[in-house]
């Protein structure tokens, strides 16, 4: 029974860690803006791959 | 009659009609220079993919902004305020974008660093339309920033208010951080009570029983000194004004719970009501936090400062323009105004035409001509070319600014105290009368027991449960009404709406359309040369009613108007073809008539010829008839306006009742004011700043606006004008909520009875309790938020209905 000691003792530690990483993601604003986020995380895939696309062109 | 040009020419930057001229470049269409300019410095930069993202996404260029606008940011002191940070290299700015409006937008404004090298960062937060950008200093400048911005179409808007050193409210976020050490300390306690109620208290080995208790009391001490500690901030504050309000008996049923926990786990004889106490705290922040859930992009509380504009050109001693902020102008000084420009100050037309829209600020809904030496008041709109005028009062002193010197404006108070707070008080009364009566009981039948029955009963009966259903209430509601364009500052204000007896209107703006009169043509029918005819002279004209007529009248050809004069207030006459045309009032044409009927009529006459006029009328919104005749069942309504009474016999059918014209904004405060000295509850409905001390000193004000994210004085509610048809169903729904306060309120009074049976006979075990609490919880949330979303159906249902029925009319 003693194994529930340390059992306990594990699951709080994990706990507390996740509530560390809540208190630091609102505290670092990252649910201030819930919508830009969505709509760049798109552009920036197309931007990429068109400046690849040109420096390979510039490459060659 | 007038036929529609079959197809129509769209721009490529804005997807406007091309209606006057069609400028191609690249083999596309653009409705005017400033579009195309915009796509030319985009093009050069390859930014083109703007195009692709969203059709069209441009805003229309055709009103050109001047050069040296920006001019004013180049004041140090002005750009101290702005800069929120600055280090050796760079500098950090907001600028709010009000166009914004598409992904488009986000993606190239978030691409500013092509367009320029000094700009290091731009990022957007679109829910705001603003931008942050990141730029070096020492080789760009707010100026230059502000120019590149108007340049592609997004002119940033400075006002008074981002200058008058607040900083800007941040959102407190400790509720948050409050909720989720609740939630944590919660949950955590509730699974190592577990196994003290399964096994009825019996642990067999004593040390792990020791380690769960020891580690329950450890979690709820945040709970408790922190989490807690506002409802203990809040009764004291309360106790100190000897008022008792709903936090006060919570405060003390926390304390108890908590002391008692505190003395069982100590004292080695129980496992305590810690997971009772931190379950119904962390579902009251909750409930508090989907209440007061704001909506970060609105403002409730501006005032006549966010509306003017912050740097305004001034003509010094020596003839120079000058561009200052607003609040160095000073009695005396010599200020330009240009065309579409705000003025800042109350003073003297010296020199240009000023044909001034005043509809914000007296609720005039046509422009007014001033003449040279007339004084014109701060916060209209200038529509015609440069005005020179000489400043006579402080921009504080104004005419319109002085309102808010008002003891309407200095109150800070909340209106009105919610009724929960005195319902709350009879419970408590309740309450004691039990606690004392079983006291009073167990001293003469076994003393030993009356802690324990004390104690238990203040745990079970705690208002919680009529603070959870109020907030839950409110705060699904408000989300309802959310819906349907209904933006309530608090919760406090749905209370107070289903209080109010009394509905004052205003007129321009708020009853009706801001753009939009409806046009008619009578008399001999114009043929498409004719027709053509009135259409280019009227385009010569920047008079609201030429514009109405000129996009009334479909394009087929521009012509080439000679000899063009416009006599101010009268009417514009021109040859075209070598015909003289000319189009204005009766009295125009004919300086002794007299119009008989109301409205506004403007007269064609071609050759000598009167053809017949165009009748235009002010556009009341959709649904007025129907929404006037509903709330009059109800309430009492009254008119009050600043403009004229020229509408009056139109209004008098459907207002029926008391009818205010040519009222200063002072006047209608008073107004307000002897209602409620009537002991009437008012609901002051208007829009624009003649409306903004009435709004103030009313029980509820509601700002309608066309686009909630404009400009509106300080109100309650921020009411979108389209939805103005659902006014009277949304009003009422309010009156719902209490309705719903006190069935939830009555099913957890149930509980509390179940829970109190087992408290006075002091023989409450945690694990009932720990039962009880999250059932009764949670019984109350759904009832609540169902009950209130189930009340709106019928609206959503009925608005619905009509749109589709709407469709199959088209």
């Amino acid at each position: 029974m003693s194994v529930i000691f340390i059992l306990i003792i594990a699951s709080l530690t994990i706990a507390i860690g996740f509530l560390i990483a809540f208190i630091w993601s609102v505290k670092t604003n990252q649910y201030d803006d819930d919508y830009t986020p969505s709509v760049r995380i798109l552009f920036d895939n197309e931007l990429r791959s068109k400046q690849q696309s040109n420096s390979k062109e510039k490459n060659k | 009659m007038i036929k529609e040009p079959e197809q129509r020419i769209t721009c490529y930057h804005c997807g406007e009609n091309c209606e006057e001229e069609t400028i191609d470049k690249d083999d596309k269409n653009f409705c005017c220079q400033g579009c195309k300019t915009v796509y030319e410095i985009l093009n050069k930069v390859e930014l083109c993919d703007y195009y692709t993202i969203s059709k069209a996404p441009g805003a229309n260029q055709k009103s050109k902004v001047r050069l040296d606008k920006f001019a004013f940011l180049e004041d140090v002191q002005l750009q101290q305020k702005l800069i929120h940070f600055k280090n050796e290299k760079q500098s950090h700015v907001t600028f709010y974008l009000p166009q914004m409006h598409c992904s488009s937008c986000i993606w190239l404004l978030e691409n500013l660093a092509k367009l320029d090298h000094h700009i290091i960062r731009s990022e957007v937060n679109f829910l705001k339309k603003e931008v942050s950008v990141v730029f070096s200093h020492s080789n760009s400048s707010l100026r230059s920033i502000a120019e590149l911005l108007t340049s592609i179409g997004y002119e940033p808007h400075f006002s008074l208010n981002d200058l008058s050193g607040k900083a800007i409210k941040k959102y407190d976020k400790s509720r948050i951080y409050k909720i989720g050490i609740a939630g944590f300390c919660f949950g955590n306690i509730m699974l190592l009570s577990f196994p003290e109620y399964f096994s009825l208290g019996v642990i067999e080995e004593k040390g792990l029983k020791k380690l769960f208790s020891y580690l329950i009391l450890v979690l709820s001490l945040p709970v408790f000194f922190y989490v807690a500690s506002e409802f203990f901030v809040s009764a004291f504050k309360s106790l100190k004004q000897r008022y008792l309000n709903i936090d006060a008996p919570i405060a003390l049923a926390i304390l108890i719970t908590f002391g008692r926990s505190v003395y069982e786990i100590i004292g080695g004889n129980g496992a305590g009501y810690m997971d009772s106490m931190s379950g119904i705290v962390f579902f009251m922040l909750i409930g508090r936090f989907f209440q007061n859930k704001t909506y970060n992009t609105m403002a409730f509380s501006r005032d006549y400062t966010s509306y003017f504009p912050l740097g305004v050109t001034i003509i010094n001693e020596e003839g120079v323009e000058q561009q200052v902020p607003i609040s160095k102008i000073k009695v005396g000084d010599r200020i330009k105004i240009h065309s579409n420009e705000i003025i800042p100050a109350d003073s003297i037309l010296f020199y240009g035409k000023a044909s001034i829209d005043q509809s914000f600020v007296t609720g005039e809904s046509f422009p007014v001509e001033k003449s040279i030496g007339e004084i014109i008041y701060a916060g209209g709109k200038q529509l015609g070319g440069a005005l020179e005028l000489e400043v006579i009062k402080d921009v504080s002193q104004s005419y319109l600014t002085s309102l808010w010197n008002n003891d309407a404006f200095k109150k800070t108070e909340e209106k009105g105290v919610s009724y929960i707070h005195t319902v709350s008080k009879y419970f408590t009364f309740v309450l004691f009368s039990i606690a004392i009566v079983s006291a009073i009981y167990w001293q003469i039948n076994d003393p030993t027991r009356v802690w324990n029955a004390v104690t238990s009963i203040l745990i079970v009966a705690c208002p919680c449960a009529l603070l959870l259903s109020a907030t839950f209430t409110n705060g699904n509601m408000l989300r309802v009404l959310q819906n349907f364009g209904f933006f309530a500052r608090n919760a406090g204000v749905i209370e107070q709406i289903a209080a109010a007896d009394t509905i004052v209107f205003d007129k321009t703006g708020t009853i009706t359309e801001q753009t939009n009169s409806e046009i008619k043509y009578e008399g001999t029918p114009l043929d498409e040369q004719i027709a053509q005819y009135v259409r280019s002279l009227a385009a010569q004209s920047n008079h609201p009613l030429s514009k109405a007529i000129v996009s009334y009248l479909p394009s087929y050809k521009k012509l080439v108007v000679k000899n063009y004069h416009e006599e101010p207030g009268a009417g514009i006459v021109g040859m075209i073809e070598n015909n003289k045309v000319a189009i204005g009032s009766l009295n125009f044409f004919n300086p002794n008539a007299v119009q008989i009927d109301v409205g506004t009529k403007v007269y064609v006459q071609i050759k000598d010829r009167v053809y017949g006029y165009f009748a235009i009328q002010t556009n009341y919104r959709q649904g007025l008839a129907h929404v006037l005749g509903k709330l009059k069942e109800r309430f009492k309504v009254s008119l009050i306006s600043g403009d004229n009474d020229s509408e009056y016999s139109k209004l008098k059918n459907l207002f029926n009742a008391k009818q205010y014209f040519n009222r200063s904004p002072q006047d209608k405060l008073e107004y307000i004011e002897k209602l409620q000295k009537e002991n009437k509850k008012v609901i002051m409905i208007g829009d624009g700043f003649n409306d903004a001390g009435a709004l103030r000193q009313s029980n509820v004000g509601i700002a309608v606006t066309d686009n909630v994210n404009n400009f509106s004085p300080a109100c309650d509610v921020i009411f979108d004008g389209t939805k103005f048809s659902h006014l009277d169903d949304l009003l009422k729904y309010c009156t719902h909520n209490k309705l719903i306060i006190n069935i939830s309120f009555s099913v957890s009074i149930f509980y509390n009875v179940v829970g109190l049976y087992f408290a006075v006979q002091g023989n409450l075990q945690p694990v009932i309790a720990a039962i009880l609490m999250p059932v009764s919880s949670m019984s109350i949330v759904l009832l609540t938020t169902g009950l209130s979303t189930v009340l709106a159906l019928p609206i959503k249902r009925k608005y619905k209905l009509r749109g589709r029925l709407f469709l199959k009319l088209i």
